[in-house]
């Protein structure tokens, strides 16, 4: 059994490999954009659905504590900001280790144990360039656009859970949402998912990549993605957080 | 042309264990270029191990592998490539990749080691696939193929390059007689052929005799027997004699 300093280790060394093959040729663009397309694409439904219910569930509990002080028309913009700040970046993020994240684990793994990774190396192809790079690129490209998205769908739930209440007009919503709010709260927040696009995706990558042993390896290389790309995603939130109100002042709330 | 040149694989005191077993204790073997080695042993024996050796998938623990006049043991990167690119290796379980179709697991070499056009690369998956009867198949996912079909795929997928080299891992394994023939066949044909120098790690007594010019029977690490199939037949190992009978 590795210790946890080994596994640190050989993933630090895992992610500089990636790193430094992300930049050299040749390039699998076909299979960077398959991938994007499978991760992307597969995601929305329950990117969206997740945003849709947290944003209804977000307005029915701040709705009733606003209304008390008079501040009900504070809503539209308390769930842009939890959105566009916290809530879409960290949930998107954590949805997509969970599905994502498996599922590169296992299908890495998978290959490994059915000896299709052999045979791409016997074919003198380059394993690790093929399997691996355009995997976590996908992920880093990915992640930002259903972050964004999930946004929108907390919005939406959110003004869907309003209406319902106070029959307020969709264009009210959206103008109060955006007042007060600076460019400076959506990109840096949305940008830092790249960041755990490739924690996911290199977490993922290694376990499959790595572990060699059969069906029961399959099973473990998917939970061991999960849980341990869930871990960095949200201790890479702690710091990532804190840069970016030292980078960007104004968008602390 | 010098003996040396006509040596296709030199194997030479080659040592592989995994943990405390030995499964392969200094072997030493040359295959001439155009020969059939068929490696027939019991379970458990090193006969894959061998092939993965000579393709180097694994690394030996001690001895020297030789493909041509290249030191495997000593390559590296693209020098590697250069040697496996003159390999093909068709795997026990064909190893098709499940993502791709049977058209994209042929493709997929030809697109990124050859500098061949799209139909160029068209006219060679259609020839080998029609070499293999599966041309009507090629939109297919491997999932969609019968055990039969995907060892053929597999070997069709290892013969896109056009390899000086084939080492094919139990090809007639879970097929029945008349399948497992059909691919003694296509082996037989290359070797005939394209002259392709080939080892196949075999159960089957039957395909072995068919296509392997010499036998070789491993038993606990050692070559237990090498020659032809009636040398074995009359060997001094009861294993051997055993192996190389006729079920």
């Amino acid at each position: 059994m590795k210790n946890v300093f080994e596994i640190i280790g050989a993933l630090s060394s895992f992610a500089f490999r990636v790193i430094v093959n992300a930049f050299k040729a040749p390039w699998e663009f076909n299979e960077v954009w398959r991938q994007v397309g499978e991760m992307g694409v597969r995601s929305l439904p329950l990117v969206a659905a997740s945003g849709l219910a947290l944003g209804v569930v977000m307005t029915l509990h701040t709705r009733s504590t606003l209304v008390t002080f008079g501040a009900a028309a504070m809503i539209p913009r308390l769930q842009s900001l939890s959105f566009f700040v916290e809530i879409g970046p960290l949930v998107a993020a954590l949805l997509v280790a969970g599905r994502v994240g498996a599922g590169i684990g296992a299908v890495i793994a998978n290959m490994r144990a059915t000896e299709q990774i052999d045979a791409i190396e016997a074919l003198s192809i380059d394993s690790f360039k093929l399997l691996v790079v355009p995997r976590v690129i996908a992920c880093v490209l990915v992640l930002p656009l259903l972050t964004t998205f999930m946004d929108f769908c907390g919005l939406l739930g959110g003004f869907l859970s309003e209406y319902a209440e106070s029959h307020l007009s969709l264009a009210l919503y959206m103008t109060r949402a955006f007042t007060g709010i600076v460019w400076s709260n959506f990109i840096p927040p949305t940008l830092k998912t790249a960041v755990f696009g490739f924690l996911i995706g290199t977490v993922a990558s290694y376990f499959g990549y790595t572990i060699n042993e059969g069906a029961e390896g399959v099973g473990r290389a998917a939970t061991n993605s999960v849980v341990l790309s869930s871990l960095l995603v949200i201790l890479a939130d702690v710091i990532l957080v804190k840069l970016i109100f030292l980078l960007f002042p104004e968008s602390a709330i | 042309m010098s003996e040396s040149q006509e040596i296709a694989i030199t194997l030479d005191r080659v040592s592989k264990s995994f943990g405390d077993k030995d499964v392969l204790c200094e072997v030493s073997l040359s295959i001439r270029r155009g020969e059939a080695v068929c490696i027939l042993g019991r379970s458990g024996m090193g006969k894959s191990v061998m092939l993965k050796l000579m393709i180097a998938l694994m690394k030996p623990d001690g001895g020297r592998i030789r493909i041509g006049n290249d030191e495997l043991t000593q390559l590296k990167g693209e020098e590697l490539s250069r040697v496996r690119r003159s390999m093909g290796f068709l795997f026990q379980s064909a190893a098709l990749f499940d993502s791709y179709t049977l058209h994209d697991n042929l493709a997929l070499p030809l697109r990124r080691l050859t500098s061949k056009s799209k139909q160029e690369i068209e006219e060679i998956i259609d020839r080998v696939l029609s070499q293999v009867g599966l041309q009507a198949d090629k939109q297919k996912m491997p999932v969609e193929l019968s055990g039969g079909m995907r060892k053929r795929a597999g070997l069709a997928r290892a013969l896109v390059l056009e390899p000086d080299v084939l080492l094919v891992d139990e090809p007639s394994s879970g097929l029945d007689r008349i399948t497992a023939s059909e691919i003694d066949d296509l082996l037989l044909e290359q070797k005939t052929q394209r002259h392709t120098t080939m080892v196949v790690v075999t159960h089957d007594i039957h395909g072995a005799k068919r296509v392997g010019d010499r036998l070789l029977v491993l038993d606990r690490g050692r070559i237990a027997g090498l020659g032809c199939a009636e040398e074995l037949e009359t060997s001094d190992n009861e294993i051997v004699r055993k192996l190389v009978a006729e079920q």
